[in-house]
C-alpha cells in the first residue's frame, strides 16, 4: 500500500567560504547522503550538531545547492529545477523549522502567515484564504479568535502549531520537520509530537524528522538513519537500529541516553574521545575513525560501503565486511579487545 | 503584560467553584481592538513616552496652524502697508511688521506652509530613491550591491548643502531645484539605513520559511520585507524633515531658495538681517519657529527609536 514518495539518491551538498586574502574554504557539508521516504512514513534524521542533518533536510527541499545527485519528490525530479517550476514544486512539499520565535513574520497576523501558502499557489481570494486558515487553526489545536493576532502574542507551543498549519495549508505529501521540537519545552513537546502523529495519520503525510533528541526519534520515526560528519554511517527500522545498533557512533550516542531504569544502570556509558573533526579536513577513509573504539588500519584507508544488516537497514562500517567477528551481527556482541588484544 | 493580567483576572476565583457549577469561562474579548495590532501597540508605547509625545503634539499644532494659515493669518503674506513698516509688537500686527509694513504673524503661517513642504519635498525624494534602491541591494547583493554602494559613497563624499548649492549655481535657485537636489543627496543616507535593516530581515527564518513555501520573490520583498523595514525608515524619516528643515532655512537666507515675494522661514530670517538693529524681533520669531519645528521632529524620531527598540525586544523575548 505505501509506495515510495521521496527518492534522494547520491545527494552532495558543498558550500565555499570565501575570505580575502585566503584561499576559498570548501566544506562538504553533506557526502553522497542517499535514502527514500514512503507515503505515510516518519523518516528520523538523527546526529550531533554539525553532522550535517540541517543541511541534508533543507538540500531535499532545494533550500541549499545541490552539488550533485538526485531528489525524487512525488514522482518529479527536483535536481534540475529552477525558478517558477521549482516554485510550483514546493506545494508538494513543506518544512517546518526548529525556531517558532523567527520562523513567523512578526509584522504578520496569524491568519496572514497561514494564508500565505493558499494566496501563492491556489491564487484563492483574500476572504477564501481566511476562512480556510480559519479551519486550518482549529485543526491544529488553537482558537479562530486567534487568528488576527501578532505571533509575540503566543507561546513557543502555540507558534509552532501556527508553523504546522502553515505547513498543511497546502495538503502537501511530505514535510521536513527540522528540529521542530527541539525549541519546546518537554511538555509542550509531547503536545506537538502527538499533533503531528495526528496529522500524518489522518492525511498520509511522509516526514523527514530531524532531531538530535534520540527518545523522541525513536517514539516517532518508523525507520532511523544516524549522520556523522556530513554521511549516513547507519540506517534502518526503529526498533533494530534502537535495540541492535550496528555501527560504533549509534552505539554511542544511544549509550548517551540517560535510562530510568536502576536495573540497568549497569549499562556501560560510552564517551567518545575527542572533538568531532573539522569538516573541512575530514579524516582519510571512514570519518568516525579518529573516534572509534575498535578502528582497523583500513579504516584509515577506505570508506566503508555500506551493507544491508541483519533486522534490516544498512551500516557504513569495516566491522561488517573486513573484521572476522561480524558480518551482519549486532555490535553489542563485540567487545574493543576482541579486535585490539592488549 | 497588562493584557495578560486583564484575561486572567476574568476567570472566576477558585473558591465559589466548588458550591456551585463553575461559570463558563467568558468568551475571549473581541478581536476588533486587536486589528491595530503591532502599531497600535507602538501608538501606546509612544503615548507613554512624554517627550515623544510633547514632540506629536507640538508638531501636529504646527500642522495644523500653518496649513490653516488663510484661515488664521490676520492678513496675506503680502499686503505691503508702509505707514506700519518695522512696527514691532501692537495689537494689529501681534508680532510686527516687517521693512515693507508686511504682518511678521501672517508671513510666518504661510512661510511654515512653504518651509514645511520643501522640507517633505526632499525627504519624499529621498525616501522615493532610497527605499527601493536600499532593499534591493540588500536583498539581491552581489553586483547590484556593490555599485549602488559605491554611488551613495560618491554622494556621501559631499556635504549636502555645499552640493545643493553646486547644482543651484548650474540650474539657478529656486526652492524647488534647492530641494530636489537635496533630496537626492539625502537618498544615499537613507539608502544605507534601509540596506542595512534589509540585510538583517533577510537572515530570519521566516523568509527562509516563505522561499521553501514557494512564494516568489517580488512578493517576499512586498510582504515580508518591506513592513519589517518600516521602523528604521520612520525613524530615518523624522530625522531627515527636520535636518531638511534646516537646509531650507539655510538655503533661503542665502537667497537661493525661497524667491521674493514668497515668505518661508528661511527667507525671512534673511531679510531680517537688514532690519536687525532696529527691529531684532523681525529675526527672533521665524528662529523661534524653526527651533520648535525642528525640536518636534527630532522629539518624534527619539519617541519612535525607543518605542520600536523595546517593540523589537519584547518580540524576541
Amino acid at each position: 500500500m505505501s509506495k515510495r514518495l521521496v527518492e534522494v539518491r547520491d545527494v552532495s551538498v558543498v558550500f565555499h567560504k570565501k575570505a580575502m586574502f585566503k584561499k576559498t574554504r570548501t566544506v562538504e557539508a553533506v557526502k553522497s547522503v542517499s535514502f527514500g521516504i514512503d507515503t505515510g512514513e516518519t523518516l528520523g534524521l538523527v546526529g550531533e550538531s554539525g553532522s550535517g542533518k540541517s543541511t541534508t533536510g533543507r538540500a531535499v527541499l532545494k533550500l541549499v545547492p545541490v552539488a550533485s545527485g538526485d531528489i525524487t519528490v512525488a514522482g518529479q525530479n527536483l535536481t534540475d529545477l529552477n525558478g517558477r517550476a521549482l516554485r510550483r514544486a514546493r506545494r508538494r512539499m513543506q518544512m517546518v523549522f526548529q525556531d517558532p520565535y523567527s520562523s513567523l513574520d512578526p509584522s504578520a497576523t496569524v491568519a496572514a502567515s497561514i494564508s500565505e501558502p493558499l494566496m501563492v499557489h491556489d491564487h484563492v481570494s483574500a476572504r477564501a484564504a481566511r476562512t480556510r486558515a480559519l479551519e486550518l487553526i482549529e485543526l491544529v489545536g488553537l482558537r479562530a479568535s486567534h487568528a488576527d493576532r501578532y505571533p509575540y502574542e503566543f507561546s513557543g507551543g502555540q507558534r509552532q502549531r501556527i508553523a504546522i498549519a502553515r505547513a498543511i495549508a497546502l495538503n502537501p505529501d511530505f514535510i521536513v520537520c527540522d528540529e521542530a521540537v527541539s525549541a519546546l519545552d518537554v511538555s509542550t513537546q509531547n503536545q506537538v509530537i502527538n499533533l503531528l502523529e495526528r496529522l500524518r495519520t489522518e492525511f498520509d503525510l511522509a516526514y523527514l524528522f530531524i532531531a538530535h533528541d534520540l527518545a523522541i526519534v525513536r517514539h516517532i520515526s518508523h525507520r532511523v538513519a544516524v549522520m556523522y560528519l556530513g554521511r549516513i554511517v547507519e540506517s534502518g527500522p526503529a526498533e533494530r537500529v534502537y535495540n541492535e545498533p550496528a555501527h560504533p557512533y549509534t552505539q554511542a550516542l544511544l549509550s548517551a541516553i540517560p535510562n530510568p531504569s536502576p536495573h540497568r544502570r549497569s549499562e556501560r556509558r560510552i564517551v567518545l574521545a575527542g572533538e568531532v573533526p573539522d569538516p573541512a579536513r575530514p579524516p582519510s577513509g571512514c570519518p568516525f575513525r579518529t573516534r572509534c573504539a575498535f578502528a582497523m588500519d583500513i579504516c584509515a584507508e577506505r570508506m566503508p560501503e555500506h551493507t544491508a544488516i541483519d533486522g534490516g537497514g544498512e551500516v557504513a562500517c569495516h566491522l561488517q565486511t573486513s573484521g572476522p567477528e561480524l558480518s551482519g551481527a549486532p555490535l553489542g556482541d563485540l567487545t574493543a579487545a576482541a579486535i585490539r588484544p592488549a | 503584560m497588562t493584557q495578560n493580567q486583564g484575561l486572567h483576572s476574568t476567570e472566576p476565583p477558585i473558591m465559589t467553584a466548588g458550591t456551585m457549577p463553575r461559570p463558563k469561562k467568558p468568551e475571549e474579548p473581541a478581536v476588533r481592538r486587536r486589528r491595530a495590532g503591532r502599531f497600535g501597540q507602538l501608538a501606546r508605547r509612544f503615548a507613554g513616552n512624554k517627550p515623544a509625545l510633547a514632540g506629536g503634539v507640538l508638531l501636529f499644532v504646527i500642522l495644523v496652524v500653518t496649513m490653516g494659515a488663510p484661515l488664521f493669518a490676520p492678513y496675506t503674506p503680502e499686503q505691503i502697508n508702509i505707514a506700519d513698516r518695522l512696527s514691532g509688537p501692537t495689537p494689529a500686527h501681534w508680532l510686527g511688521t516687517d521693512a515693507l509694513g508686511r504682518d511678521t504673524l501672517s508671513r510666518l503661517l504661510f512661510g511654515g506652509q512653504v518651509s514645511l513642504a520643501a522640507s517633505a519635498l526632499s525627504v519624499a525624494i529621498a525616501t522615493l530613491i532610497g527605499l527601493p534602491l536600499g532593499i534591493l541591494a540588500g536583498y539581491v547583493g552581489r553586483g547590484p550591491d556593490w555599485l549602488l554602494n559605491r554611488a551613495s559613497d560618491i554622494l556621501m563624499t559631499f556635504p549636502a548643502l555645499v552640493l545643493t548649492i553646486a547644482i543651484i549655481a548650474v540650474v539657478g535657485p529656486g526652492l524647488t531645484t534647492a530641494m530636489i537636489s537635496l533630496g537626492i543627496v539625502y537618498s544615499a543616507r537613507l539608502f544605507r539605513v534601509i540596506r542595512s535593516a534589509t540585510l538583517v530581515v533577510r537572515q530570519e527564518v521566516y523568509i527562509e520559511a516563505s522561499i521553501s513555501i514557494g512564494t516568489p520573490g517580488r512578493t517576499i520583498l512586498l510582504r515580508r520585507i518591506l513592513p519589517n523595514v518600516l521602523p528604521p525608515l520612520l525613524i530615518q524619516i523624522s530625522f531627515l524633515l527636520a535636518s531638511a528643515l534646516l537646509a531650507e532655512v539655510t538655503i533661503s537666507l542665502l537667497g537661493l531658495g525661497a524667491l521674493p515675494p514668497t515668505a518661508s522661514w528661511g527667507s525671512m530670517l534673511g531679510q531680517a538681517f537688514a532690519e536687525i538693529r532696529g527691529t531684532p524681533s523681525l529675526a527672533v520669531f521665524p528662529g523661534i519657529a524653526i527651533a520648535l519645528a525642528t525640536l518636534s521632529f527630532n522629539l518624534v524620531g527619539d519617541g519612535l527609536r525607543d518605542s520600536f527598540g523595546r517593540a523589537t525586544r519584547k518580540a524576541e523575548g
